[in-house]
């Protein structure tokens, strides 16, 4: 059984049963690291990737709803070596401790700056919500969220 | 090239060494005078060693758990080395490359392991200096190292790697060491940004689950349903038919399944789950009156301290006694990470990946379950989730050791389900205080009689029983009684001795040898509760003298690095000018010195109380730090941040939740956790410099004051006290209603 996955604007096809998470067929198929299993059951968002535009915990979404769908995971927005305005801001704010839940914090925030480059720190809380943090760096999530915001529209405005 | 005496060759980029462990009597008595852990293994080239090429390689014992472990070690490494802390290659935890420094715990690396790299960069450079003093015929005072290499007032420069051929580094440490001055500093000090981030925000390979070697298989396990239970029948062949499936293990009460890929793993782990029939007990206690349970289980009374008061010890007219008992629930660790170990058996040889805090002692444990020679055993640890102290990672070390046992060749990868490692973790214990002090005319404390009630804080691997999996084998290791030790840096003990300058202080460990719960260390152990009941009763005893919080604090310390603590956080809050809180506002302030050695800490924080829901929220927290010699502050601010949010949420909303037989909190719905809409609008941290001065561990020292200036900020609020961790909804609602 094969499937196609379009993930960062790649085709990819996938042989892996129709029912699998699509948590697993990134990390393992196709090798990503960034989405992380945290608790297979949509409670966390370690596993957060972004789905024609919409946050989605891929740990509970499985392969087979995904044709024709653009997938966005963090290894899509830029690299160590040019790392995109969400990563750029997330390492200048040190917004980081384990780092675990920190891919699914960025797909959320992606998202969100997608449809609202400047948001309040009210908006940002509310976006999100459905992500857990261990750590306590939320503090510095919200400001690196803010900070990414103020690069993309520095970007656009040029 | 002749770099040591030891084989060590850099092949594409993989540092490959291969050295015999240096006999345990060089780690005995013979170097007491060693700083920080360089007694442990007092060879230089244990810790720095430089190839041919220049290349720094530095070796620490300790390992990253999230904390910057890695970029405050190659900042210290860099300073004394004159090179930059991006140039070197850190080596972490690794039995069979770095020296044994027991556990990354107790906000111990930078202190130990900081100190000993710090002590041989030092002592590495200056014998660079001498070998190019010698191959110049110049003296050493006239040389200096520079990024890299030594060079001569001339302008003459020889780089470390020209140096180091013909100066082997294998010789052991000298007790001092030329340090540099804290005036003369380019890196320690230093906001250097973290060199394990841009991996982390880029999808790069940073943790053990991100490991994939070649042939690599996926295990799950199946744990009982409860705490004793046994396994009555299971049918193995219904998950060993089912797609991609290579086998599914038994071992007495053991069970495991493993397949080609992750998710076939999964759906056989439930196919073997619902094949299997248990047998359980009702053993638990009752949740709900657990305090009264712990203080009437059988107890080993262990003395802290008994300072009598000097003078008469008769109550002088006009002194009044109060009294107080507090009470904390079992609280889980909760990674966000689930368990995960990668091993593989090869030959007659082990080697396991995992996120141990102690890949040495889990070593011992892991050779004593496998009946293998430990030097048959390679811990290599490999990043995990944050831990905050001991978590499920030696355990998911020892299921995946097991199950590689069972497919010789083969790289087996095990991790827990998130309900294994809600359920199957070492709680931080559930714990009782009572205090009683007593106040004079004059409103200060003239006797402290403190007593908790509390099992250990730490059953953490050397032997095999503190493994899990040890323990449901058809042939189990079974656990080991508790001791109760009563050491300078404290178990459930720690920090149970107020700092403050109290003339009598008597302070009592009830030892709890029973269990009724499986714990072990949860960051910060026992200064998490007894910091909460210490500065919640200071609070009270404020209120009964009449006397502002912060000036009665002022008043009983003598320590002038307390006093200043206590004081910024105060100045930096605003204290004395925010008298009057808002209706349904309330302030309040918690300090402690960690385990009264490491760094000091004081919180000053604000929260508002939602009367009608019970709710209690963080609005802003204030903190000062003094660790020492700060290495890199802005790691101290982000483990302070860090703290203070976590210690927030362990003591509004964390409760592990049961029933007379099961662990029921089993995921984040079960055991809830802070989260984003619930976050203050401001934290803030500022820092003592204090240069010159020894490192002090800080990663844990939040977590008390924390909880305490909460308390003291709830109780202003409304009026009352909360001695109960959590305080939910639930509880305050309750409480409301009782006041009212």
């Amino acid at each position: 059984m094969s499937l196609r996955l379009n993930v960062n604007g790649r085709e990819h096809a996938v042989a892996a049963d129709p029912r699998t998470p699509l948590l697993y067929v990134l990390r393992n198929d196709l090798e990503l690291n960034a989405a992380k299993y945290g608790c297979g059951l949509g409670q966390c968002g370690a596993c957060t990737v972004v789905i024609d535009g919409v946050a989605v915990f891929s740990c509970i979404t499985p392969i087979r709803l995904l044709e024709g769908r653009r997938i966005t995971t963090l290894e899509g927005l830029g690299t160590a070596e040019k790392p995109g305005h969400l990563q750029q801001a997330f390492i200048e704010l040190q917004a980081a401790q384990c780092g675990y839940c920190i891919a699914g914090m960025m797909m959320r925030a992606h998202a969100l700056l997608t449809m609202n480059s400047n948001p309040s720190h009210a908006e940002i809380r509310t976006a999100l919500q459905p992500n857990l943090c261990r750590c306590g760096t939320h503090m510095r999530i919200v400001a690196a969220v803010k900070r990414a915001g103020e690069l993309l529209r520095g970007a656009t405005a040029k | 090239m002749e770099l040591t005496r030891r084989d060590f060759c850099l092949t594409g980029g993989a540092l490959i060494v291969s050295f015999a462990l240096v006999p345990r009597l060089l780690e005995s008595a013979d170097s007491p005078q060693l700083p920080g852990s360089l007694g442990r293994n007092p060879y230089l080239d244990s810790w720095i060693r430089i190839d041919a090429a220049g290349k720094v390689t530095v070796f620490t014992g300790k390992a990253e758990l999230g904390q910057g472990i890695k970029t405050a070690i190659a900042q210290i490494a860099a300073e004394e080395l004159d090179v930059a802390p991006a140039a070197i290659q850190l080596i972490t935890a690794d039995t069979a490359l770095t020296v044994n420094e027991g556990y990354t715990a107790g906000s111990h690396s930078v202190q130990d392991s900081g100190t000993a790299v710090r002590n041989a960069a030092a002592q590495v450079r200056e014998i660079l200096i001498a070998a190019a003093a010698k191959r110049w015929h110049l003296d050493a005072s006239q040389l200096r190292a520079q990024q890299g290499a030594v060079v001569a007032l001339d302008g003459r420069s020889l780089g470390y790697g020209q140096l180091v051929a013909d100066e082997s580094l294998h010789v052991q440490a000298q007790p001092q060491s030329k340090l540099k001055a804290s005036k003369d500093f380019a890196w320690i000090g230093k906001a250097v940004q973290r060199l394990d981030i841009p991996a982390k925000v880029t999808g790069g390979a940073a943790y053990v689950q991100d490991m994939r070697l070649p042939g690599m298989v996926h295990a799950r396990v199946v744990r009982p349903p409860s705490f004793g239970a046994t396994l009555a029948g299971v049918d193995l062949s219904q998950a060993e038919s089912m797609p991609g499936v290579i086998k599914a293990l038994r071992d007495g009460d053991f069970l495991a399944v493993v397949a080609k890929q992750e998710f076939q793993a999964v759906q056989a782990m439930q196919k073997l789950a619902s094949s299997a029939t248990w047998v359980e007990n009702a053993s638990l206690p009752s949740q709900a009156g657990l305090p009264s349970h712990l203080m009437a289980l059988p107890a080993e009374d262990a003395v802290v301290i008994d300072q009598p008061r000097e003078s008469d010890a008769a109550v002088s007219p006009g002194e009044r006694s109060l009294e107080a008992t507090f009470t904390r629930a079992y609280q889980c660790h909760a990674s966000m990470g689930p368990s995960c170990a990668v091993a593989q058996l090869e030959g007659d040889s082990m080697t396991v990946w995992n996120h141990s805090q102690g890949v040495f002692p889990n070593r011992a444990a892991l050779a004593e379950l496998l009946a293998m020679p430990a030097e048959k055993i390679r811990g290599i640890h490999s990043e995990g989730a944050g831990c905050y102290g001991h978590n499920g990672a030696d355990d998911v070390a020892a299921d995946a050791a097991l199950i590689a046992r069972a497919l010789p060749g083969v790289p087996v990868r095990v991790q827990w389900m998130r309900e294994q490692e809600h359920v199957w973790e070492p709680f931080g214990p559930a714990m009782v205080s009572k205090v009683r002090a007593t106040l004079d005319a004059q409103g200060s404390v003239t006797q402290w009689r403190y007593e908790l009630w509390s099992n250990t804080h730490s059953t953490r691997p050397g032997p095999a029983a503190s493994l899990l999996p040890a323990r449901l084998l058809a042939h189990p290791f079974p656990p080991r009684p508790a001791r109760v030790e009563i050491t300078p840096e404290g178990s459930g003990d720690r920090n149970s001795i107020p700092l403050y300058d109290f003339p009598g202080k008597h302070v009592i460990w009830h030892f709890l040898k029973d269990m009724p719960l499986r714990v072990s260390a949860l960051r910060s152990l026992g200064a998490y509760m007894n910091v909460f009941s210490i500065e919640s009763f200071m609070d009270e005893l404020a209120q009964a003298a009449g006397i502002d919080p912060v000036a009665f604090r002022l008043k009983h310390l003598k320590d002038p690095r307390a006093q200043d603590v206590v004081r910024l956080a105060a100045q930096k809050f605003g204290w004395a000018a925010q008298r009057a809180m808002p209706r349904n506002r309330g302030r309040g302030f918690a300090f402690a010195r960690y385990k009264n050695l490491a760094a000091y800490c004081a919180v000053a924080c604000e929260v508002s109380v939602e009367h009608e829901s019970g709710t209690i929220r963080l609005v802003r927290a204030v903190a000062a730090v003094d660790s020492g010699e700060i290495v890199n502050p802005d790691g101290v601010r982000n483990q302070t941040e860090g703290g203070i949010l976590q210690s927030i949420s362990w003591t509004l909303y964390e409760a592990v939740k049961f029933n007379d037989r099961r662990i029921i909190s089993t995921d984040w719905s079960t055991y809830p956790i802070l989260r984003f809409a619930s976050i203050p609008d401001s934290v803030e941290v500022h820092l003592i410099p204090r240069p010159g001065e020894a490192f002090l561990g800080a990663g844990e020292a939040a977590q008390g004051p924390a909880a305490a200036a909460l308390a003291n900020a709830a109780a202003d609020a409304l009026g009352f006290r909360l001695r109960d961790i959590p305080f939910t909804p639930d509880r305050v609602r309750a409480a409301l209603n009782h006041s009212a």
